[in-house]
């Protein structure tokens, strides 16, 4: 029995979303959520400040935490989805306690586990993702069903004015895998070689 | 002779700071530990450094990655329960090379009262050597600022992940106040 139905939650067309939204915000530093949300942002086209999750569920808004802070003069952008936010629900707390400028989350909330086989998340089961991203403190949170509001999320970034988060509600469906590099060290390095730094 | 209890002030826990000083560290990831008092509100004072409260440690492990990707050293502090919290935290460190310091307060080792400690204390320095993370042990005060600093020199000259082990006999027992 199919649990799926794209009509149920969001509409949005997850892949043409994040490629609308990276080429509005191009001086972003961006770290992908493992599972879908990297392959669509390496579908979007391969960047070098782009830093692609493979794995460390939960890790990505934490680890754009330490990113935003040591670059408090970039934007820096967290594409991730619904079930790799709610692993790390406890870093939007860690965020909003650091009031800083230069970050905001996109979470793609198709309100299911896409690459297990499309098992319901809790935001199916009604966590409120921009709830909690207020009630932990961060400036805005958005919940997004149209196509409309990339201009509104890509205004947040590219201001570094706040931290914030947008649940965008995008259509339950699988799409064909992009894979990126899963190749972590060559990613850090020319993630770090692209902001200057040198390997050891 | 047992040693003082565990919030007293501490010359060690001065030179664990100064070390993260001089060696440029800009941010500190932490959960709270009483034997990391000291160094946290140091780091709290310090204008060129950020304090960075993370609600659990495995949070500290990716932002500490994070920090360096961005070109920062970043240190993570918290105590022997909380390295549990990190097992799968530590692929990143694994897969990406990164380097990476942590210094862990530990329990469950020395005199200690709540056993509920002593499962997680026990089994610390193997979850740390399972994830392929080299582990320095700091047991003497005297020896302390030696342990920090060559574990510090190999994670940010040589590039290696390490924990610093801080025994339980070095922070001393926790008052309890029992009647």
């Amino acid at each position: 029995m199919s649990t799926t139905s794209s009509a149920s939650y969001g509409e949005i067309d997850r892949r043409i979303f994040v490629k609308q939204l990276i080429d509005v915000c191009s001086d972003a530093l961006i770290v992908t959520g493992l599972g879908s949300p990297s392959y669509d942002v390496f579908a979007a086209g391969d960047r070098d400040r782009n830093f692609y999750l493979w794995g460390a569920m939960g890790g990505a808004a934490a680890m754009a935490l330490g990113l935003a802070i040591a670059q408090p003069n970039k934007p820096v952008l967290v594409i991730t989805g619904d079930g790799e936010q709610l692993m790390g629900l406890g870093s939007l707390a860690s965020i909003g306690a650091q009031k800083i400028k230069n970050l905001t989350i996109v979470v793609l909330d198709n309100g299911h586990y896409a690459e297990t086989g499309m098992q319901k998340s809790h935001t199916s089961f009604g966590t409120d993702l921009v709830g909690v991203a207020l009630s932990c403190g961060l400036d805005w949170a958005l919940k997004v069903k149209e196509m409309t509001a990339i201009s509104t999320i890509a205004n947040h970034v590219n201001a570094k004015n706040g931290a914030g988060l947008a649940n965008v509600f995008i259509k339950a469906e699988d799409y064909p895998k992009a894979l990126p590099p899963r190749d972590g060290v060559y990613i850090k390095n020319r993630f770090r070689s692209a902001l200057g730094y040198e390997p050891f | 002779m047992d040693s003082p209890e565990q919030s007293l002030i501490h010359p060690w826990k001065d030179e664990i700071f100064q070390i993260f000083k001089t060696g440029g560290v800009s941010q500190v990831a932490y959960v709270p530990d009483a034997g990391h008092a000291q160094v946290i509100n140091q780091v709290w004072a310090e204008k060129d450094m950020h304090a960075i409260p993370v609600t659990t440690e495995e949070e500290g492990v990716a932002s500490v990655c994070g920090a360096w990707l961005g070109g920062q050293r970043a240190v993570l502090l918290m105590q022997s329960s909380g390295v549990g919290n990190c097992v799968n935290m530590f692929s990143i460190i694994n897969n990406c090379r990164f380097p990476f310091l942590t210094l862990v307060t530990m329990r469950g080792e020395w005199a200690e009262f709540n056993q509920w400690q002593t499962p997680m204390g026990r089994a610390t320095e193997d979850a740390f050597k399972i994830m392929g993370i080299n582990v320095l042990r700091a047991d003497q005060p005297e020896k302390v600022g030696e342990v920090v600093s060559a574990g510090f020199d190999a994670a940010f000259e040589g590039g290696d992940a390490v924990a610093i082990l801080l025994s339980q006999s070095l922070i001393g027992r926790k008052k309890w106040g029992v009647k």
